[in-house]
């Protein structure tokens, strides 16, 4: 086999209960690619980034993977007009340190900032300015596309490949550099307002209410409570200040997760470490406050590793949306099934997502309600917990969100997805991943 | 000139990269950048030079200049060259030599060839570029040489001892030069990097406490250019490492495989 894809055992997704060897290519220059992309033979091969992705959308343990976190150099950057194009390993950590202190900012960007240009793109990733912004793939511009049989082509918006390659998991080819359409800020900082609902159904007043005045917006809510105070939580929205200056975030993690923690009996390390994260979170502050967008856009980003907290056998994330007429009643059994299992992480995302056109055939945002929460793996009890919730999202018109998805049917991915078919006439037969063979059926 | 470059010039932050294709040449030359520093790359690959510069500008380098050279091939003609890098960027405050070649020591043992490609690449060419660097701050009575060696310098093991004593020497021999240096006031520093994932050290296991990231390295590397002593670890920890390792006593030692 090709000398330049090296046996490896430290691929691992963001959940990190597949533990798989592969055989991994860190290009780090363009003029690499083409040989890489072409060197398949019979095996499959799979561009990859910073693997925030949960499930097994980002691993391909039969074939090759080609790791893009190497190409992460800055092609253009127009400060009059805040397009950027950059090679698609570059994080989005890194480009909001060049756009911030220029007066822009990232169109969209998801909870995490360590996720690359081409998984941004990939996953069409979406934030919390959803419902204003649509996801990131409304605001690619350009892109260029390697494909397994050696070919090259410059994609914009219109072109089918190009809607077809947003959202499209890495499988229609190699992303080899994004350009983009930042967004004018006047300050790094954010002025936000926190508002406390006592039960899940006054949620959805509270989330429309909202949606007329804040470009941000999203909720914690608690899973472990029920009755009448199930799905109890906090909506935080804010808007961009014209105060504070335009100070980019910290590049450093202060904090680390060091090791698995054992079991669920947190050490006294990670319960500090997360307490610092939740501290914001949970001091419900009356009134408007500033915040700098580091804590407030990207909050689990302070701990690195946090995944490891969930002990060595990792965890499920479950991220559904729910279409507006189905989401107030489909959130309240979902959190009921959830808070009766017990097996819910302590705190879950609730977030309303806009009526934008989707970007890609595959784009995971529709109008409607998106609810995310993190399960420790405990095997067949986890699994058939959430095959319950698979159920609701079902019978509520719903899907699942393939980057945070290692386990669900095929029937289930068709469902969730009508434009599957038209997809699969872009897919690269040269590509694939272990989540494409398992829902591809 | 432009306002940016002629601040970077009077904050004198004109640096020469030698090797400037590497993970960890890559990792300096952006902490320099955004400094607005102004910066000349020399590696050999003229495309992924201009790809590089191009990539520094956007992260706020004043001025990035670039040189297509084989370093390895050029040593002779290094004073010609450093002084020619000099005028391009208008002055020159730092210079950092991060080129090497690692190898195999087996076919190091095996080929004549590759043993002299490994001398060459790390020791006998990189001493030439050091003196030349050397010389220019010597006369200017200020400016820092930072040179990438390697832990591995600290002692002959049989896994690497080609790579080992020749970038053991090139540390000998920068420590020699800061000490000439010292009397003008100009600096020259050794930097011992451990092991540091990066496209060099592919192939090997990775992981683990004692693996830094080319981002590490290069913070260091921006640092020494500023202070401390002669001879510094990167990490730091390397240095008690190292003082155990070579505390060893042979017949101990022969017993291991390392």
């Amino acid at each position: 086999m090709d000398e330049k894809f090296l046996q490896s055992d430290s691929i691992a997704s963001w959940g990190r209960v597949i533990r798989a060897s592969h055989r991994v290519a860190r290009p780090r220059f363009a003029d690499e690619l083409p040989g890489l992309i072409t060197a398949g033979g019979d095996t499959p091969a799979l561009p990859i980034g910073l693997r925030r992705s949960y499930g097994d959308s980002n691993l391909n343990p039969e074939g090759r993977v080609i790791d893009m976190t190497g190409l992460d150099r800055v092609i253009a950057f127009d400060r009059t007009t805040g397009v950027m194009r950059a090679e698609a390993g570059l994080s989005l950590s890194q480009a909001l340190q060049l756009l911030v202190p220029a007066g822009w900012f990232l169109p969209t960007t998801p909870g995490t900032r360590f996720v690359t240009l081409g998984g941004a793109v990939a996953n069409d990733v979406h934030g919390k300015n959803h419902h204003s912004a649509g996801s990131f793939g409304a605001s690619v511009t350009r892109m260029k596309l390697l494909r397994t049989d050696g070919s090259a082509q410059e994609l914009v918006p219109g072109d089918p490949m190009f809607h077809a390659t947003i959202g499209g998991l890495g499988l229609t080819g190699l992303i080899e550099w994004v350009e983009f359409r930042a967004v004018p800020i006047p300050s790094a900082h954010l002025d936000a307002q926190d508002f406390e609902f006592g039960h899940v159904r006054d949620y959805f007043d509270l989330a429309a209410e909202a949606h007329t005045r804040a470009e941000h917006t999203m909720a914690w809510i608690d899973c472990l409570s029920g009755g009448a105070r199930l799905g109890r939580g906090v909506l935080s929205a804010a808007n961009w200040s014209s105060h504070g200056g335009l100070t980019p975030h910290r590049e450093d993690p202060k904090l680390a997760m060091p090791v698995d923690a054992p079991g669920f009996t947190l050490n006294s390390m990670s319960v500090r470490a997360f307490n610092s994260v939740f501290h914001d979170l949970k001091r419900m502050r009356t009134g408007p406050y500033a915040t700098h967008y580091e804590p407030f856009l990207y909050p689990l980003d302070k701990v690195a590793h946090w995944n490891r907290l969930y002990g060595r056998d990792g965890f499920y994330q479950y991220q559904c949306v729910l279409p507006p007429a189905t989401a107030r009643d489909g959130v309240i059994e979902l959190l009921k099934v959830i808070a009766a299992s017990g097996q819910a992480s302590f705190l879950a995302v609730l977030k309303n997502f806009g009526a934008h056109p989707p970007a890609g055939l595959l784009s995971f945002p529709m109008e409607g309600a998106t609810l995310a929460l993190d399960f420790r793996n405990l095997g067949t009890r986890t699994l058939d917990l959430l095959a319950d919730l698979d159920s609701i999202v079902l019978s509520a018109n719903g899907r699942l969100y393939p980057a945070k998805d290692g386990r669900i049917t095929p029937a289930m991915f068709e469902a969730g997805f009508p434009k599957l078919q038209d997809f699969r006439a872009y897919l690269d037969p040269g590509l694939s991943s272990a989540f494409w063979r398992r829902v591809s059926g | 000139m432009p306002v940016q470059t002629a601040a970077a010039m009077k904050t004198g932050n004109r640096v020469v990269i030698l090797g400037a294709l590497s993970a960890i040449a890559i990792a300096t030359a952006r902490l320099y950048a955004k400094e607005g520093a102004a910066i000349l790359l020399v590696a050999r690959n003229g495309g992924r030079l201009d790809a590089l510069a191009t990539d520094l500008k956007a992260r706020g380098a004043a001025l990035v200049e670039t040189a297509a050279m084989d370093l390895e091939a050029e040593p002779m003609n290094a004073p010609l060259h450093m002084a020619g890098w000099k005028h391009r960027l208008g002055g020159l405050d730092h210079v950092h030599l991060v080129y090497g070649y690692l190898g195999t020591q087996s076919q190091a043992s095996a080929s004549p060839a590759e043993l002299a490609r490994i001398t060459a690449s790390n020791y006998a060419s990189a001493v030439q570029w050091c003196e030349a660097a050397a010389n220019i701050f010597r006369e200017q009575k200020s400016g820092s040489l930072v040179a990438v060696s390697s832990v591995a310098g600290d002692r002959g093991r049989q896994s690497n001892y080609a790579y080992g004593a020749a970038k053991g020497g090139l540390a000998l021999y920068v420590q020699g030069l800061a000490h000439s240096l010292a009397p003008t006031g100009a600096r020259a520093v050794a930097v011992k990097p451990g092991f540091v994932d990066t496209p060099m050290t592919d192939g090997l296991k990775k992981g683990g406490p004692m693996w830094a990231t080319p981002e590490q390295v290069g913070r260091i590397l921006r640092r020494a250019a500023d202070r401390g002593g002669p001879i510094q670890y990167a990490p730091g920890k390397w240095r008690l490492v190292m003082m155990i390792i070579r505390a060893i006593p042979a017949f101990v030692f022969h017993k291991t495989k390392v």
